[in-house]
């Protein structure tokens, strides 16, 4: 079970709380993008044993949107963060060094 | 004009806490920036109390505010007096980015009384600590009801109140009467 925080209303509860919303930070293929591209956005996704970011809803609570970063294999969460930014804040992702040194997911280290 | 009826029209039952469906309540969503002095001046001389603060309520003789969400206040006051405070909110907020819709007959409301054991009534049903301490009046505190959507809040020590929506009403009270039933005391949050 995961406790997460929600950083918009500073709720602290277990995961049947929330909604996991898929993966964080996709680029969103439009119109223009190649069959590849588009492809990908859809299909490809990042599946770790480790280090992962994802949207989750706080949908029994306030019904806005936030970011997680966690671990797969421990059920750790190194942080939550606002949905408006496109990706992981600085200080996430050092706490998540200190604790995974050489960690990557996608084009974040 | 068909005459206004509550979802459960003030069902009761006594189990080892009192579960009341509350009858018509008036409930008046209000988006907006919180942030903005018009939209809180809007807020409060409707409600006649103090801007709650995150995940709070005040209140005020009928009426009531609650903090939804960072851009949601839920007033509450008198039936009848809906209407016409939507109105005066939304010519209160005219040229401010706003919504202020009346919901009153999109929600029912729960009154659970009988003293403490209220908050473990709640506690049966509800992923929140609900201990003395970690939950007080003056929380207002949304959180799923098994499996619904709910909002929950203490208006004093004794008793505890559940907001849902219209449709889960009777879902809702089953639940509330279940967890009440004689016999369910668990004496765990006292
Ligand atoms: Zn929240």
């Amino acid at each position: 079970m995961l406790q997460l925080e929600c950083p918009n209303c500073g709720v602290t509860a277990e995961e049947t709380e929330f909604a996991q919303g898929g993966e964080a930070h996709l680029t969103r293929r439009g119109p223009e993008a190649s069959e590849q591209e588009f492809h990908d956005y859809l299909f490809a996704k990042e599946n770790p044993r480790g280090v992962h970011f994802e949207r989750w809803r706080h949908v029994n609570g306030c019904g806005k949107w936030f970011h997680v970063a966690r671990c797969t294999a421990t059920l750790e969460i190194f942080g939550t963060y606002s949905a408006q930014t496109l990706e992981p804040p600085r200080e996430i992702r050092d706490r998540i060094s200190k604790k995974r040194p050489g960690w990557s997911w996608r084009e974040f280290a | 004009m068909a005459k206004a009826v509550s979802a459960l029209d003030g069902a009761s039952h006594d189990g080892y806490v009192r579960v009341e469906e509350a009858g018509l309540q008036g409930m008046i969503t209000l988006r907006g920036d919180l942030s903005l002095d018009a939209v809180r001046a809007a807020a409060t001389t409707a409600s006649g109390t103090e801007m709650p603060g995150t995940r709070e309520i005040r209140a005020a003789e009928d009426r009531a505010l609650a903090w939804m969400s960072p851009d949601e206040l839920l007033l509450m006051l008198p039936y009848e007096e809906a209407p016409e405070t939507v109105q005066q909110l939304q010519d209160a907020l005219a040229g401010t980015h706003h919504l202020a819709v009346n919901v009153s007959d999109a929600r029912a409301m729960f009154r659970l009384s009988g003293g403490p054991p209220v908050r473990e009534v709640a506690a049966k049903l509800c992923p929140v600590d609900l201990a003395p301490g970690r939950f007080e009046p003056g929380e207002f505190r949304r959180t799923r009801l098994a499996q619904v959507a709910a909002a929950i809040w203490m208006p004093d020590a004794q008793s505890l109140q559940v907001i849902c929506f219209r449709s889960v009403a009777g879902y809702v009270h089953d639940l509330l009467c279940d967890a009440a039933a004689p016999g369910g005391e668990v004496g765990y949050l006292v």
